[in-house]
């Protein structure tokens, strides 16, 4: 079976700073992973490259086997068209930081939006669908709601309802909780608790919640100046890390157990 | 005598109410002038401002000096320029429609930087959002920006409406009998200017008095978060 996500040798530059550098990565199908580390490290880099919302310079990124800023014809490795794009962005789902719902758009519509226009699905099954996604993140009452009636922690749901609505193969959270007062933390965590539970996705999602990540997490990849510097079960990442830099990392985020 | 009304010089108040009827004549072309003149500021202004935001240099830096040259010379001289120049080149326009031809130019400049500006305050996650939900770049427009655009333009537009009501006048630089060219030719030929220019002055507060009061009505109806284009 092809992994989910392969990274081969890709580099990322914004201007003059190298963000990766010949960056080898990989997630398993069905695999949670969760990558840590300082901001500016690269993490939220790799899921922008892989929901195309940035390029890359060099190297090759893989969904399920198949190149996705590359396409092959006639034996020939060429840049993807935007037709290439459209269709492999359709493997990929993603939770941004700010939520990012459609602010004119009712919490139903938000989720619809895509489905009938994308995946071309009938109105009424778009929205029965719909429905379904928000009873699994508790928000049945709120389908005609608009989200700036809903709290921060209300809206993020809505939001993973609505990539959820597209069936990706693959999930990614950019730091689904940051933005959150931190008494609404909880039920965005309970609600990809869940949907991990649920679905048979693959999840990569970067975060600042430690103690999320060692629960849900398959394997922890710890970053450091844009490379993964660290990575293995979460157990061990956390328990018994063998890298300096990493035991330097959990000590600033984690000062109960720093301390200790 | 003007179009067929005469004047009536026996008090200043009968004098008003005779040529009221002339004023009025002039009144529905200023009008008809401020409409055609608006409606195609605001097309071509839309058409500049995607021209504008083109991906291509070769179509965006043109343009954008297309836009530069409008707004920054007087609408005068661009209004000489059409009525006096065209015609070399064999284009015979009424003088009615290159004064509009000319109002509808300068403003689509000044339209298209409403928009240019609005479809910019979008914040960035919602091209994103949309981005990551697969949408068409039409249906990104037209579903998730242009409608959450439309309350942030809407204010400034409705400025423009309001100043391009008051340039109408310069429609009497080539000949057009607009409220202020009425006016003037009730002025030459009774020698009275006081109660004519005074009644335009009036006619005009009205004007864009009723208009600016439609607007602001319209604005406060339009939610602040965006309107779905249904």
């Amino acid at each position: 079976m092809n992994p989910a996500v392969r990274f081969r040798q890709v580099t990322k530059r914004f201007g003059d700073l190298t963000v990766l550098e010949q960056f080898d990565f990989e997630v398993a199908q069905g695999e949670i992973v969760t990558l840590i580390g300082a901001s500016g490290s690269g993490k939220s880099t790799v899921l922008r490259i892989l929901m195309t919302l940035e390029e890359l310079q060099d190297g090759e990124v893989e969904i399920e086997g198949e190149p996705l800023w590359h396409e092959r014809k006639g034996g020939r490795t060429v840049a993807a068209s935007e037709q290439h794009l459209r269709r492999m962005r359709k493997k990929v789902g993603m939770v941004f930081q700010q939520f990012n719902l459609f602010p004119h758009m009712s919490v139903l519509r938000n989720i619809t939006e895509a489905p009938i226009h994308v995946l071309q699905l009938p109105r009424a099954e778009a929205e029965t669908r719909a429905r379904e996604l928000l009873r699994l993140v508790g928000l049945e009452e709120k389908a005609d709601a608009f989200p700036e009636q809903l709290s921060g922690g209300q809206q993020q749901r809505v939001a993973i309802a609505r990539a959820l609505a597209m069936r990706p193969r693959v999930l990614l959270f950019d730091e689904p909780t940051s933005a959150l007062d931190p008494e609404m933390v909880g039920e965005v965590l309970n609600v990809i608790r869940q949907v991990a539970g649920e679905h048979e996705l693959t999840m990569i999602l970067v975060t600042h919640e430690m103690n999320f990540a060692r629960e849900i997490s398959d394997r922890v990849c710890f970053f450091d100046q844009g490379r993964i510097l660290e990575q293995g079960p979460p157990e061990q990442i956390f328990t018994a890390p063998r890298e300096e830099r990493t035991r330097e990392f959990l000590r600033t985020v984690l000062p109960d157990s720093g301390r200790t | 005598m003007l179009f067929g009304y005469h004047w009536n010089l026996t008090s200043d108040w009968a004098f008003a109410l005779s040529i009221l009827p002339m004023l009025l004549k002039g009144l529905v072309v200023t009008v008809e002038a401020t409409v055609l003149g608006y409606l195609l500021a605001l097309t071509l202004g839309l058409l500049l401002a995607l021209l504008r935001m083109a991906p291509s240099r070769l179509v965006a830096w043109p343009t954008a000096f297309i836009i530069e040259f409008l707004r920054d010379t007087p609408l005068l001289v661009q209004l000489y320029f059409l009525y006096f120049v065209l015609p070399l080149y064999g284009i015979n326009l009424p003088a009615f429609l290159t004064g509009t031809l000319a109002l509808g130019l300068q403003y689509s400049a000044y339209t298209s930087e409403v928009y240019r500006a609005g479809i910019k305050a979008v914040p960035k996650g919602q091209w994103e959002a949309a981005l990551a939900l697969d949408l068409t770049p039409l249906r990104t427009y037209r579903d998730i920006i242009v409608p959450q655009a439309i309350p942030r333009i809407l204010p400034a537009l409705g400025n423009y409406l309001v100043s391009i009501i008051k340039d109408t006048p310069i429609l009497s630089a080539v000949t057009v009998l607009e409220m202020l060219d009425v006016a003037k030719m009730v002025g030459d030929r009774t020698f009275r200017y006081m109660v004519p220019l005074t009644m335009v002055g009036v006619l005009f507060l009205l004007l864009t008095l009723l208009t600016a009061t439609a607007l602001r009505r319209l604005e406060r109806r339009l939610p602040q978060r965006g309107i779905p284009l249904r």
